[in-house]
């Protein structure tokens, strides 16, 4: 039994399925991501966990008690909102407040936990604003200041930040996850961004139309997705997904693949557990396959790969690298300062320790 | 070339604005002429009017039509003035826009904040009452009227008036609340607030623009109703029915001037409330339509 324990719950609208059998424990303290495209479900889930949204079938408990059926404010719990949700005609100070207001705070202590927070989030000087005269950034740290006055069991968080511009985004990201560390309160964040879920998270759950795809801390998810849906959903660029065949040679495992000019090539697999014969969907990250010199050290199964460069996009940090593989197009991730060029044939290093296969019909991984 | 062209569309773009703004000045002295005609009227003694030039300025200036107008002109059979005429429209007016009003609100919260299954068909049904022509609903409203006793009295006139406005308050509100971000609600009730305290502390506070919409509309439609307040006032009746009684009162000579007087003061409540409100009511009404 976990802190925030989310067994088997569904939700239907009318004949309308749109969350399948959610099964999720989240342990006290942690910061586990909800991520998924738009209209997976992710909000609904997270209206439930707050009492927003009845719960058409499962159980959710909070700390061990069951609370289907009991009201948002008696649930304790704090929600961010995507679009903030100040009340309009009350200043920061009242926004923040009117929480602890309506549950009987007596005026002093209302007083105390806000000069806290607000100090906490460098708001001070804002209390006596109304909503209307803040900056984007500053309307969110107000948000969240009104969730941290009311020190809640769980915080949840709908696409806090999705209203913010990038270069703030990317600010407020690490600002969230220091807050974290600092309070270690647990926390329920759902996001589209996959880079937002990988930073902040403890784990993830990848959602795709009502279902979780995967559960698991964003290494596994990274490293050993579930099936081709979170490979390709979590990383950017995408992972490369490749058509081979399996190929036992001299005792070794091999994945068969054609280049780009049609001829078969052999990529020898960390893994032995796939049968001679077999079709798989080879999964390579873009940052897997690059230059000699660029390859990591560490990995005990570099493979070498003359291959014909297609495209070449440098991007400041990285070089990406377009070529066609399996006959699909492929991206690797190149140092700023490789030397390849459009139309070469170059010599790539494609680390396989790294690769995963997934079944070309299930699309479920199969190795490792 | 081109600077040429321009210097004549701005040309023909000035005259052309010109002989709109002369065009609409027009209209408005006309619009205007009436109120001219009754304004410079009732200032003059009765004689001058019959003798007279309706249009020219009084040679003697005097109060006395607004005396008799308001306190002792003949309206029906007693000699009172429509003084207590108007404190009965008041007495009616005040309750009867507050009450819809406020019950207009809470519908619109309610139909947008709290929907429930078939909120749609109570809201089109509401919004049909608006298209409910006076006459038809007279008779079954006196007999609702005589059963709960209120028939013939101020009370009565209030709760008509209430139920007859309640579609179209409650489509103002419905309307400006349907652009109030959801969200908000969900807050405050995560917060910890009920169903009125949302109402009261968050809704409430940002309604402003479309109550003065509101309440600009219930004051005219009900200060200036005649078949109502014709039919239920009993012995209460309302300005507009005394009003009526005045200038049609059969014995004697016309009292123009007193006529033209008593419907001034009948009009100036409404005028009143449009002059100190007006500016809000364009504004509100435009507020529902456009998202903030
Ligand atoms: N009140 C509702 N009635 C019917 N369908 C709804 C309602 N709210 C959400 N949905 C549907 O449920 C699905 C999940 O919505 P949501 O949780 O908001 O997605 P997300 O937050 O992941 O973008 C969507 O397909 C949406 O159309
Ligand atoms: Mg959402």
């Amino acid at each position: 039994m976990g802190f925030l324990d989310i067994r088997n719950v569904t939700k239907s609208y009318g004949q309308v399925q749109v969350l399948h059998r959610v099964d999720i424990q989240v342990e006290e303290g942690e910061f586990l991501v909800l991520v998924g495209p738009s209209g997976c479900g992710k909000s609904t889930l997270l209206n439930m966990i707050a009492g927003l949204e009845a719960i058409s079938g499962g159980e959710i408990a909070i700390k061990g008690r069951v609370v289907n059926g009991v009201h948002p404010s008696k649930r304790n719990i704090a929600m961010v909102f995507q679009s903030y949700a100040l009340y309009p005609n009350m200043t920061v100070g009242q926004n923040m407040t009117f929480g602890l207001e309506m549950h009987g705070v007596p005026k002093p202590e209302r007083d105390r936990a806000l000069a806290q927070v607000a100090k906490l989030l460098q708001i001070d000087h804002l209390l006596d604003r109304k909503p209307g005269q803040l900056s984007g950034g500053q309307r969110q740290r107000v948000a969240m200041g009104r969730a941290l006055v009311r020190n809640p069991d769980v915080f949840l968080f709908d696409e806090p930040l999705s209203n913010l511009d990038a270069k703030l985004r990317v600010d407020m990201r690490t600002e969230i996850k220091k807050l974290h560390q600092k309070l270690k309160t647990t926390i329920v964040y759902v996001t589209h961004d996959q880079i937002e879920a990988m930073t902040l998270s403890t784990r993830i759950a990848v959602m795709n139309k009502g279902h979780v795809q995967q559960l698991g801390t964003p290494k596994e998810i990274y490293d050993t997705p579930a099936n081709v849906y979170v490979a390709t959903f979590m990383g950017s660029p995408a992972m490369n997904i490749l058509p081979a065949k399996v190929v036992v040679q001299e005792g070794a495992h091999h994945a068969q693949i054609t280049d780009s000019e049609g001829a078969p090539q052999l990529l020898r697999l960390s893994q032995t557990n796939l049968a001679a014969g077999q079709e798989i969907l080879l999964g390579i990250r873009p940052e897997a396959i690059t230059d000699p010199e660029g390859a990591d050290r560490k990995s005990g199964n570099i493979v070498s790969l003359k291959n014909r460069v297609t495209v070449t996009e440098p991007a400041g940090a990285d070089t990406f690298v377009t070529m066609t593989l399996g006959g699909r197009d492929t991206i690797a991730r190149m140092r700023a300062d490789a030397s390849v060029a459009a139309g070469q044939v170059f010599d790539f290093a494609v680390n396989m320790e790294k690769a995963v296969a997934f079944d070309p019909k299930t699309e479920e991984r199969i190795a490792p | 070339m081109s600077a040429v062209a321009q210097e004549s569309a701005a040309g023909t773009g000035r005259a052309a604005r010109a002989g709109i703004q002369l065009v609409l000045v027009l209209f408005a002295l006309f619009y205007l002429l009436p109120l001219y005609v009754m304004g410079v009227n009732s200032f003059k003694p009765l004689s001058e009017i019959t003798g007279g030039n309706m249009m020219a300025l009084p040679q003697v200036w005097t109060l006395e039509a607004w005396g008799a107008a308001w306190s002792t002109a003949q309206i029906g059979v007693e000699p009172t003035g429509l003084r207590p005429y108007f404190l009965n429209s008041i007495l009616m007016v005040v309750p009867a826009v507050a009450i819809s009003t406020i019950l207009g609100a809470l519908n619109g919260y309610v139909l947008t904040k709290w929907r429930f299954r078939g909120d749609k068909w109570v809201f089109g049904l509401m919004l049909f009452s608006c298209f409910i022509p006076f006459q038809i609903v007279l008779i079954p409203m006196a007999v609702t009227l005589g059963k709960l006793g209120l028939a013939g009295s101020v009370p009565g006139l209030v709760l008509v008036h209430v139920v007859y406005g309640l579609g179209f308050t409650t489509l103002y509100f419905r309307n400006y609340y349907a652009a109030f971000p959801t969200e908000l609600v969900r807050a405050a009730q995560i917060d910890g607030a009920g169903f009125f305290r949302i109402f009261w502390r968050i809704l409430l506070p940002v309604s402003g623009p479309i109550a003065v919409v509101s309440v600009i509309w219930q004051f005219t439609n009900i200060w200036n109703d005649f078949l109502f307040g014709a039919s239920f006032g009993g012995t209460s009746q309302p300005m507009t029915v005394a009003l009526n009684n005045l200038v049609q009162s059969s014995t004697g000579v016309k009292e123009y001037n007193v006529h033209f007087a008593g419907a001034i003061l009948a009009a100036l409540p409404t005028l009143v409330v449009y002059i100190v409100a007006g500016r809000y009511f364009v504004r509100g009404l435009m507020a529902g339509s456009v998202k903030g």
